[in-house]
């Protein structure tokens, strides 16, 4: 399935650049060495916006929960339908989550807890995005 | 006048505050309720203001306070659905220059100020306070509950209105477009529709407690059967169907484990109360119920969506801060009513309350008991937004009817209803309010 393009604005930019690599970066404070996600202007944590970097990750990751969706508001999805939206944690933190349609599982029939990694798949636009796909015993 | 947006400090968000400074002595007295529709027909009696200021009166009139005698109005400015006046599409002029304007042509279609609703209301001559509380009615309450406390006004009115226009809610705007900005698309790329971050926790809660989807159906059946004996509502006024386990369990799902009817359904609907301190509303028309708290909860997920733990932690958190503002304990409740649209969380909110003793994860064992007005332990009496629409209102005034004596048919009859709490929305993000037939 594919999502709806992306334009990136100079806030994002450094995390679509790093897609469009195949890198999985994550927002990072310095100061209180801990990953944000989604990124903001500040730290949520002490407030600072000075000590934000864009951190590169690891890519391996769990499945922690999903939803199975029937009904989608965007346009774009709605020809796929019903489709998997799981909630994807980091290993490098499981505070951290990422959305994603589990491409290659069956719908409805998502392994919870089992381990994925990181991949990268063309938008309508051909920015990549990352997305999670299960990894084989 | 220039209407402010109500300062954080007015909202009790802290643990530990202690007794509410104004506890038992404010009081709501007059209900209003403008009839409900699907969607507006595009007349201009008929508009989100139209319809507020029908809400309005009809709260002066019930409590039977001279409209002079009224000093301050909290208003909920946002009044969309999520349905919004698409770009370029021509105005409604003869609908527009049916009122008095403001410098925004769509107040009072798409939108609700202060300022459009004393222009619109000759009548309310007095008015010297005015406040909005953004987002549900449980905001304007807790605004006008302190506003009145703090005397900043002495006869406040409080109204939530909701417009619907035509076309199927949250598809037009971003989620038609070709692409998205980089940062919104980084979270709305998967395409969740609204209610997938309950469905998420309710998924949760499902597989961490042994629970199921169908034990909701008691619940379901037992709100519309409530909203049903709710006259100001949509269902009882234009489609009173009851809503059977298999009626529910057959809808078709919007986000799995969330289906049609856990989805509330947008509605036109405008609800306004009328409150005061409690020594002025001694002598008006209805029974006085007073205020014992209001509280708040801000609290937000550490990444996307919360998790079952951060969503637990918080309702019990935010359970703390009800009953010590209020004096009380779960005990007191007479009655459980708090917010339900998203149907799949309700349960969060009972079990942060711990209603008649339930700890986490019981609700839904729960629900196969005798949850009706009825009986011992009534559940939703007011139906909820599963009963009677989205308008975030019902249950406030529900519990101002039940503890009036005057909610009708709905009354509940198993219990003495003496003490209420009702808000939402969310169980991280919303706000509460403490009710009682006395003040203290
Ligand atoms: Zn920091």
């Amino acid at each position: 399935m594919t999502k709806q393009g992306v334009v990136p604005d100079s806030f994002s930019e450094p995390f679509w650049d790093a897609a469009n690599e195949e890198r999985l970066v994550i927002q990072n404070c310095r100061d209180c060495d801990r990953l944000q996600h989604p990124p903001a202007e500040a730290c949520r944590e002490c407030g600072a916006g000075d000590s934000l970097e864009w951190k590169p990750v690891s890519g391996r990751g769990t499945i922690y929960n999903y939803g199975v969706v029937h009904d989608c508001p965007v346009r774009l999805l709605q020809k796929d339908q019903p489709f998997n939206l799981a909630v994807i944690t980091l290993d490098d933190d499981p505070g951290i989550q990422m959305f994603s349609h589990l491409p290659g599982t069956p719908v409805d029939d998502v392994p919870v807890g089992a381990a994925v990694e990181v991949i990268f798949e063309p938008t309508a636009n051909g920015q990549l995005v990352p997305e999670w796909r299960v990894i084989a015993d | 006048m220039n209407t402010p947006t109500a300062p954080d400090a007015m909202y009790r968000n802290d643990e530990g505050l202690g007794l509410w400074e104004h506890r038992g002595k404010v009081a709501a007295v007059g209900v209003g309720h403008a009839p409900t529709a699907r969607r507006w027909d595009g007349r201009p009696e008929t508009c989100v203001g139209a319809i507020s200021i029908q809400a309005l009166r009809q709260a002066i009139d019930d409590a039977g306070v001279a409209p002079e005698q009224i000093d301050g109005l909290v208003v909920v400015p946002v009044t969309t659905t999520g349905a919004f006046w698409e770009e370029g599409k021509p105005l409604p002029m003869d609908v527009i220059e049916s009122f008095q304007q403001t410098d925004d042509p769509l107040d009072g279609v798409a939108k609700l100020s202060a300022e459009w609703l004393l222009a619109n209301m000759p009548e309310l001559t007095n008015v010297k306070f005015t406040m909005y509380g953004p987002g549900c009615m449980s905001n304007a309450l807790n605004v006008a509950a302190q506003a009145v406390g703090d005397g900043l006004t002495h006869t406040c009115l409080v109204v939530k209105s909701w417009h619907n226009f035509e076309g199927r809610y949250y598809q037009s705007g971003a989620n038609a477009e070709e692409a998205l900005p980089g940062t919104a698309a980084m979270t709305r790329l998967w395409g969740g529709p609204a209610s997938y971050g309950t469905a998420l926790q309710f998924a949760e809660y499902c597989r961490k407690y042994g629970k199921t989807h169908e034990m909701m159906a008691p619940f379901m059946e037992n709100s519309r059967r409530n909203g049903l004996m709710f006259p100001e509502g949509y269902w009882a006024q234009h489609r009173p169907e009851e809503l059977g386990r298999e009626d529910y369990l057959a809808a078709r799902w919007i986000a799995k484990p969330a289906n049609l009817f856990d989805n509330d359904i947008p509605i036109m609907m405008s609800g306004a109360y009328l409150f005061s301190t409690a020594e002025r509303a001694a002598d008006m028309k209805q029974k006085p119920v007073y205020i014992l708290n209001h509280a708040s909860s801000n609290a937000r997920p550490r990444s996307l969506t919360p998790t079952l733990d951060e969503v637990e932690a918080e309702t019990a958190r935010t359970a703390r801060k009800i009953y010590e503002g209020a004096g009380i304990t779960a005990d007191d409740l007479s009655f459980e009513n708090m917010y339900d649209g998203f149907s799949l969380f309700h349960q969060f909110h009972l079990e942060g309350l711990g209603y008649r003793g339930i700890k986490f994860g019981e609700a839904l064992d729960f629900y196969q008991t005798d949850i009706s007005i009825e009986g011992p332990n009534p559940v939703s009496p007011s139906g909820g937004n599963v009963g009677s629409g989205r308008s975030r209102v019902w249950m406030h005034t529900d519990c101002i009817q039940q503890l009036q004596g005057r909610a009708g048919p709905r009354q509940v009859t198993g219990v003495t209803p003496e003490v209420a709490v009702s808000g939402g929305p969310m169980p991280l993000g919303g706000n509460f309010t403490v009710w009682s037939a006395s003040p203290d």
